[in-house]
């Protein structure tokens, strides 16, 4: 009898809700990973569909299919969507997911608050997109068009009901990964299982910790700048308003010392990352750990030192130029360290070539090329002329999604086994690698040139001499869009009838989370595991 | 969880939420701050307030710095806006002269702000304004021409390389 009711109440525990409810109410880690990364895969989508338009606009010269508002309005919310929407949350259903299952812990030491933290995003989504749609029935004047950094187009205060919205979202977003970064450091701090010490943490936990602190950090910075906007705006303020004492140049530091933080908040879960897979897919250990963490500690102090490198041309003094000049330059150093350990550890190692590994691989190749680019345009002479231009807009393409989306599907491919207890089909996953490697480098090589011949980027229209250019590069974007198609067939078919993996899934991974079965059960570590 | 662990979580997370309010708080001082940096250091060529000099007898004569004047309308602003004269030589210490001319072509009263740069940007500290019509806010009746004056001294602590500067005035529409 007691233990018939000692069972009854077990498996309550072991059972979330049926249904909606359960996703609506969670605070378990493993499912709010997997909305945040549905989420994120979501907006992924969103975020290309617009940049499909404004590719489309671009295909010929001349004005075909937008007004320049609104091609303002698409490549505004395509930058945020993707930043914002698409490769942070789906970092944190990353670190969600796995964080608790690396250290050892129950679940994230938050769970209530990890529950506002994702119910927040859908919303924030809503919010920059509903003045878009506003304007087709004649409501307001569109959404932002003033770059996802807010004053990449001419600093309009006057702009419509648009920017007061995304000024909005941006607080709801910030509001969403400010929560979830204390999470992430409360968790790593205080819930790892005995015997986890600080430096036998996996290279992810350890690159999630710092992302933590940068966002608590630099988050606020971004909101305070996005509420002196709206109180420029609407309340009679003057923080950048020149006519009347204020300085628009403020604003531009104030955003930017956001906004280099920012590039390394979405790339350092990535680089957290790669580590594992590589180390797998070579059969050997993570290699140079000791100075990987170092390294990451030091790119997370420099990012904070070196924002003025994007105002370059906004009429700094020269000492101050050379100084963002040389610090800018100072951070590719702890980067080369991350750079060679990664080659480090693939080199003699017995390497197979499954999907994640081939994702990593394409991370490094071309997330080294947008650093090696990155060298070049901090040198003032240098910066002058590609400031603003389509050289730019092929350097931080080749760090985001050369980067940023090609560790990240690198990682779905690792441990999608581990979510859904079921293997993808590995031919159509190494068909959608070549097809996005091809499509992505045939859509931003040819935006070097462009960008080298002369190009301005944020402009709709643009003169004769880009035009092949920009037709290869066009057609290259919708062969990338449809590419990731693919992808959405892959994880479905896998989902769906997927043959069953182990719980080790790959022959050569380590870590706590190949420890359990695949998919591991609702509640895992409990009573935390032995760390050797 | 047991109840220590709760409270140590929850003592951190009330620890990191300070970070975040000191965060904030950091940005808002970055204002003032800024404002107090460009002063002091002239950068972005702002210049400083009204500023009292007793005498010009200090006039370094042996040396001449030449001045250049440009305007600026900005978007949205419709007066008519120049210097008389493009440019002067004047002797570092020497107490000059000059004016601006703006006229209101359209038919409602209409209120200006001009913001004054100084470029080399670390020659601003140098470039004494006495009297200047962009201490204030001026209002031009519809048609009205207005000859506005800016009395200036260029400081003798000019650093001796800076031979040229000049001075550009970006004219802002201002509501009410
Ligand atoms: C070695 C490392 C890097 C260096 C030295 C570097 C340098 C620069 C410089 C100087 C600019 C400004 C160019 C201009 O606007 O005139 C820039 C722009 C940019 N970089 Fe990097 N970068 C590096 C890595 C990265 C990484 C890792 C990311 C992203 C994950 C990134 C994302 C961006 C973005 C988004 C912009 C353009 C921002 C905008 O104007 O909208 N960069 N980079
Ligand atoms: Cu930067």
């Amino acid at each position: 009898m007691t233990q018939a009711i000692t069972a009854v109440a077990h498996d309550q525990h072991e059972h979330p809700p049926a249904g909606i409810m359960r996703w609506l109410t969670t605070t378990n880690h493993k499912d709010l990973g997997i909305l945040y990364m549905s989420f994120g895969a979501i907006m992924f989508f969103i975020g290309g569909v617009l940049i499909m338009a404004v590719r489309a606009e671009l295909l010929f010269p001349g004005l075909q299919l937008l007004s320049p508002g609104m091609y303002n309005q698409l490549f505004t919310l395509h930058a945020l969507i993707m930043v914002f929407g698409a490769i942070m949350p789906f970092a944190t259903g990353l670190n969600n997911y796995l964080i608790p299952l690396m250290i050892g812990a129950p679940d994230m030491a938050l769970p209530r608050v990890n529950n506002w933290g994702f119910w927040i995003l859908p919303f924030a989504a809503l919010l920059l997109l509903i003045p878009f749609f506003l304007q087709f029935s004649g409501i307001g004047s569109g959404a932002s068009g003033l770059g996802w950094v807010m004053h990449n187009t001419s600093l309009d205060l006057q702009g419509g009901i648009g920017v007061d919205f995304a000024i909005f979202a941006i607080h709801l977003l910030g509001l969403s990964s400010i929560s979830g970064a204390i999470n992430v450091v409360v968790t790593v701090l205080n819930m790892r299982a005995p015997g986890m010490a600080l430096m036998k943490m996996p290279l992810f936990v350890w690159a999630w910790l710092i992302t933590a602190f940068m966002l608590i950090l630099a988050m606020p910075v971004f909101s305070a700048a996005a509420t002196m906007l709206l109180t420029d705006r609407h309340f009679g303020t003057h923080f950048f308003d020149a006519a009347n004492g204020g300085d628009p140049i403020l604003l531009q530091h104030l955003i930017w010392f956001f906004g280099h933080p920012e590039v390394y908040i979405v790339l350092l879960p990535v680089w957290g990352l790669i580590p594992h897979i590589l180390a797998t897919f070579s059969r050997k250990p993570v290699y140079g750990y000791r100075a990987q963490v170092y390294a990451l500690w030091a790119i997370c102090f420099l990012s904070f030192i070196v924002w003025s490198h994007h105002m370059l041309t906004s009429g700094l003094p020269l000492a101050a130029e050379v100084y963002f000049m040389y610090s800018t330059m100072a951070i590719s150093i702890p980067t080369s360290v991350l750079v060679f350990c990664w080659l480090g550890a693939i080199w003699r190692g017995a390497m197979t070539f499954e999907t994640p590994m081939l994702f990593a691989l394409g991370f490094v190749a071309h997330f080294g090329m947008g650093a090696l680019t990155g060298l070049i345009l901090p040198d003032v002479a240098v910066n002058a002329q590609y400031h603003n231009s389509y050289v730019i807009v092929s350097h931080f393409h080749y760090t985001f999604f050369g980067g940023g989306i090609f560790g990240m599907l690198a990682a779905l491919y690792y441990w999608l086994p581990k979510f859904t207890g079921r293997m993808f089909d590995e031919k159509l996953g190494r068909l959608h690698f070549w097809l996005t490697v091809i499509s992505f480098n045939m859509t931003f090589i040819p935006q070097w040139f462009a960008g080298l011949d002369g190009m301005p980027r944020h402009i709709a229209d643009y003169a004769l001499r880009f035009s092949t250019m920009n037709f290869i590069s066009s057609v290259g974007a919708f062969l990338l869009g449809l590419s990731q198609l693919l992808l959405v067939y892959i994880v479905f078919k896998c989902v769906r009838s997927g043959p069953k993996a182990t719980g080790q899934v790959w022959e050569g991974a380590q870590g706590l989370e190949f420890t359990l079965p695949s998919p591991p059960p609702y509640h895992t570590f409990e009573t935390p595991p032995a760390v050797k | 969880m047991n109840e220590a662990l709760r409270n140590a979580n929850r003592r951190l997370t009330i620890k990191l939420l300070l970070l975040v309010a000191a965060a904030t708080g950091f940005a808002f001082a970055l204002v003032p701050f800024y404002d107090l940096l460009c002063k002091v250091t002239g950068l972005n060529g702002k210049t400083g307030g009204a500023v009292q000099i007793a005498q010009a007898s200090q006039a370094d004569t042996a040396r001449w710095v030449t001045v250049e004047f440009t305007s600026t309308v900005m978007p949205g602003m419709s007066w008519e806006f120049r210097p008389v004269q493009t440019r002067m030589r004047v002797h570092p210490g020497e107490i000059t002269r000059i004016s601006y001319l703006a006229r209101n072509p359209t038919n409602q009263a209409l209120a200006g702000q001009a913001v004054p740069s100084v470029s080399p940007g670390w020659a601003a500290q140098h470039f004494n304004k006495i009297e200047c019509f962009c201490f204030q806010r001026q209002v031009l009746q519809p048609g009205e021409v207005k000859e506005m004056p800016l009395v200036f001294q260029v400081s003798p602590e000019l650093p001796a390389e800076v031979q040229e500067i000049s001075l550009s005035y970006a004219l802002f529409p201002v509501s009410g």
